[in-house]
């Protein structure tokens, strides 16, 4: 097992330098100087050259590159040309945001996706099943913000019972301030027990949750079908039937836990998926998450931050992959490493 | 215990199997023989109306039921309990997330039993657990009598001479010869009356492959268990049929005592079949 | 179905659909009709998507207005007889933009898929077909690319490179075809050990025309089934990039973009941002059916690998 767990991770370590290297390169053929950006367009020529001292910009590259990984592992992700603030403590503020959000979806998701899968397998190709097909077809071929402009306009701008935009009513903010603690709101006011926040929040997640999670909830309920169809097809389920169990109790008690393995590798890469796709209803729903600090940075040019937001979800990506992998061989005993 | 006339299995228009008549008495062993394809297997599996997508029809009667005219839950109730399948991949039959013994337990609650029988009242009756009331009852009793379904466990494990430990296995960690070994001590512990083996000993080593004949030709003497064996192997057969059927193409081409047919046989088809064994 | 950030494959091959339900004599006749039932809507899948490219092919006759006629005067009609589907912000008819939008989608997707099916099916042979460290070269190197969401990769190269179509489809291809690298790498592997392969070496033919001749024939079916995949996942990202602003810009017709143009009007003109957002369900959706109806027939037993 600890074999296993040094080879994966030296495997997911060599993923992030690999990362690291493509996002500098990107990074650096981003048209515009980093040095007139930062010291702005009236710059004198002395401003200019000590942005570019202070940048580094008139090393040779591969000085440029080792100093980026230097500081990235000290912790210094550069500072953001846009808000002038150290680019790690904008995303501590972003990303705690995005999490609650996708959070909320991927639990929404599951506690939806994997029964409605179920129901699917259990009447395989009867109509309950064949409208779980097209509801989970239509779930995942549905353009996020399009859908997330759809459910604002009707339910916030027309029917007006949940709130347009933002993370929670902003007045608040005087009348009971919230202690911060994770950055996620919902946490911090349930710990806080800061209600009007608490309550104020949850009313604001519903729409964008909906929104994110139609996805997740589409794909979950697909695989859960396919997997259960295909267990339930499995010789086992054979002798189960031959020894009495009915088919629901096939599907529930043999089938499920082999087939979540699978289901739950693709929570995880849905969860990455989601977060990137949470960018475009961030935009819509004004979500004070990562994906509104990207757009102001791309639009800003703002080569710091940006690679920050890239490196981070890159990560992300990364470590829920390698989570999933080793949370799949206690679900799966086959899959258990010697 | 099994009682079979002009039974005939159709997928589409495509006859499988065609059976005319096919007995076996408690105490009994028949065998069922021929090559893939023959239509054996499926013979085997429309007994407990496992064929799945069939046309099935005649006249099929397991331990009393009539198979194709009963209702899933009478079907669900027979299977396991009263009739037990044992089947020809030992460890693809076992669902690989769940450990054997709580395999046997689920299947030993599902059909209501909860302790020896014998001693106490018989708990063997279905139990379905639709009412309120009797899950209650059934819960409470489960409780009461952990130790005895316990006991019912570690019996039947060990009238087929496997380590009760085995139960705390995974499928994947056991052989296939213990694998079927378990899949016969399940039917114990269910009380069936007949087993149903399709191919029980050709994933098998020769050395394991008598271990098992071992062990069903026991339960036949002591319990008095009906056996029905689907095989291709002439061998094990003669070594435990009392009476032989032989299939081709989904008719049944011969049948009578074992002795008669593996020593006389009348078809040239089961002449093939005998000059091929070694 | 695969978008961004899903592997190839996902959800997995559907087993076929033999039924498996208790077995009573009375379903028997239903049960002979259900493998119908599934052609059909993989069919159905088929049908819309000759529909949606038959619309867009053939936007420049049937669509009622030319492409870009501005008429201020009619500016933001709702739906009516001279106008289905009303006009927008700049008095053009909205129906005339959401079939010429088509052609701009189906042209990313079409570019797309090619690119990076060439790409990576390239890359994807020679890794399966050498192994040993040229496989692991590459395979990290898919790795890597990977590693990102798609929609991020993209939306970086989008910002590197000036707005465009062809913007759009080089930065969805890079992120696109380390999966064909992926899926074909592991089919070719195998392939490359089958005894006409071991035959073709051993006789001293050429590497590079074992691989074209004898693996890439034998390694293409799954790759090609993951292509109608994801078709509909280039679709949404690329009006997502164009939505933000990134892709397609005035005065193309595109889908994303007509979104985005039209959004602050959502509440008022309804017609503006609804139809153009129906059109990318649509067609996504058509084509998500069709590959998931094509896996389930050539390819039923492929699960995530």
């Amino acid at each position: 097992m600890l074999r296993y767990l040094i080879r994966r991770l030296g495997q997911a370590l060599l993923v992030v330098a690999g990362v690291v290297m493509l996002t500098f390169v990107v990074m650096r053929l981003v048209p515009g100087d980093p040095a007139v950006a930062f010291a702005g367009p009236k710059a004198t020529p002395e401003q200019l050259a000590a942005a570019r001292e202070r940048f580094g910009l008139d090393d040779p590259l591969w000085v440029q590159l080792w100093n980026y990984v230097r500081d990235l592992v000290t912790g210094d992700w550069g500072t953001s040309l846009h808000t002038r603030q150290p680019v790690r403590d904008d995303l501590l503020l972003a990303f705690p945001a995005s999490l609650e959000l996708v959070g909320a979806a991927l639990l929404l998701a599951i506690v939806a996706g994997i029964p409605v899968g179920v129901l699917a397998a259990r009447y395989k190709t009867k109509f309950p099943d064949f409208g779980v097909r097209v509801a989970s077809m239509l779930a995942v071929s549905v353009p996020v913000f399009w859908l997330a402009l759809a459910l604002q306009t009707v339910f916030a701008s027309n029917l007006g019972w949940f709130p347009v935009a933002g993370e929670y009513d902003s007045s608040l903010d005087t009348t009971s301030p919230l202690t911060l603690w994770t950055n996620i709101t919902v946490v911090d006011a349930l710990i806080t027990g800061n209600w009007p926040i608490l309550t104020s929040t949850l009313r604001h997640l519903v729409l964008p949750t909906l929104v994110v999670a139609a996805y997740p909830t589409g794909v979950i309920a697909q695989m859960t079908r396919a997997m259960l169809i295909e267990e339930a097809g499995q010789d086992h389920a054979r002798l189960e039937r031959a020894l009495g169990f009915g088919e629901t109790s096939i599907l529930t008690r043999f089938a499920l836990r082999p087939a979540l393995g699978p289901v739950l590798s693709l929570i995880a890469l849905v969860f990455a998926y989601s977060i990137v796709n949470g960018f475009l209803v961030e935009a819509v729903f004004n979500w004070p998450g990562l994906g509104r600090y990207a757009a102001s940075a791309i639009s800003s040019l703002d080569t710091p931050a940006i690679a920050g937001v890239t490196l981070l979800v890159a990560l992300v990506y990364v470590l829920a992959n390698l989570v999933v992998d080793l949370l799949q061989g206690l679900i799966d005993p086959r899959v258990r490493p010697q | 215990m099994i009682e079979v006339r002009d039974l005939q299995v159709r997928y589409g228009t495509r006859v499988v199997a065609r059976v005319p008549e096919l007995d076996v008495g408690a105490g009994e062993c028949v065998a069922i023989v021929g090559e893939s394809g023959s239509g054996k297997s499926t013979t085997l599996l429309s007994l407990l109306g496992l064929t799945e997508g069939a046309d099935v029809s005649g006249h099929v009667s397991v331990c009393g039921v009539e198979v194709l005219q009963a209702s899933p839950q009478q079907l669900r109730r027979i299977r396991g309990a009263r009739v037990a399948l044992v089947l020809q991949s030992p460890q693809a039959a076992l669902s690989p997330t769940t450990r054997l013994g709580t395999l046997m337990r689920r299947a030993l609650e599902l059909h209501g039993i909860t302790g020896p029988r014998g001693g106490g009242p018989e708990t063997g009756g279905p139990e379905t657990g639709g009412s309120a009331g009797s899950r209650k009852e059934r819960s409470w009793k489960g409780r009461a009598s952990k130790g005895g379904l316990e006991r019912v466990m570690v019996e039947a494990v060990e009238a087929v001479m496997l380590d009760p430990e085995i139960l705390r296995r995974y499928p994947h960690e056991i052989s296939g010869g213990q694998a079927q070994r378990f899949a016969i001590a399940l039917a114990i512990a269910l009380g069936a009356e007949v087993i149903l083996a399709d191919e029980p000993t050709s994933a098998l080593d020769v050395t394991v492959q008598a271990e098992v004949v071992g062990v069903l030709h026991g339960l036949r003497e002591e319990r008095g268990l009906a056996l029905l064996i689907v095989s291709h192997d002439l061998a094990l057969v003669s070594t435990i049929a009392d009476r032989v059927l032989v299939m081709k193409d989904g008719e049944v081409v011969e049948s009578g005592p074992a002795a008669d047919v593996l020593t006389r046989p009348s078809h040239p088809y089961t002449r093939e079949l005998l000059e091929a064994l070694p | 179905m695969t978008p961004p950030g899903t592997p190839p494959g996902t959800p997995p091959g559907t087993p076929p659909e033999a039924s498996l339900s208790e077995a009573g004599p009375s379903e028997a006749p239903l049960r002979r009709t259900l493998p119908k039932i599934t052609d059909r809507f993989a069919a159905t899948g088929a049908v819309l998507i000759v529909v949606v490219a038959a619309a867009a092919l053939l936007a420049p006759w049937l669509a009622p207005y030319p492409e870009d006629a501005v008429d201020p005067v009619n500016a933001l009609l709702a739906p009516g007889a001279e106008h289905w589907f009303g006009t927008d912000q700049a008095g053009r008819d909205v129906l005339t933009r959401v079939l010429y939008g088509g052609r701009t989608s189906l042209f990313i997707a079409v570019s797309v898929l090619a690119v990076s099916a060439a790409v990576g099916v390239t890359l994807g042979l020679v890794a399966g077909y050498a192994g040993g460290w040229v496989r692991d070269v590459i395979m990290r190197v898919t790795d890597v690319f990977l590693a990102f969401p798609a929609l991020l990769l993209s939306l970086m190269l989008a910002m590197v490179l000036q707005p465009s179509v062809t913007t759009v489809i080089v930065a969805i291809a890079v992120t696109w075809w380390p999966w064909y690298a992926r899926l074909s790498a592991s089919v070719a592997a195998s392939v490359a050990t089958r005894p006409y392969v071991d035959a073709a070496r051993c006789l001293g033919v050429p590497a590079p025309v074992i691989i074209v001749r004898h693996v890439l024939p034998n390694s293409i079916t799954p790759v090609l089934v993951q292509i109608s995949l994801d078709a509909g996942g280039v679709i949404l990202t690329a009006a997502a990039l164009s939505y933000l602003g990134l892709g397609a810009q005035e005065p193309t017709a595109e889908w994303g973009l007509m979104v985005d143009q039209g959004q602050t009007l959502f509440t008022t003109n309804w017609w503006v941002v609804t139809f153009p957002g129906l059109a990318i369900l649509v067609t996504a959706f058509a084509f998500n059916v069709l590959g998931e109806g094509l896996r389930n027939a050539l390819d039923p037993r492929r699960v995530v690998r």
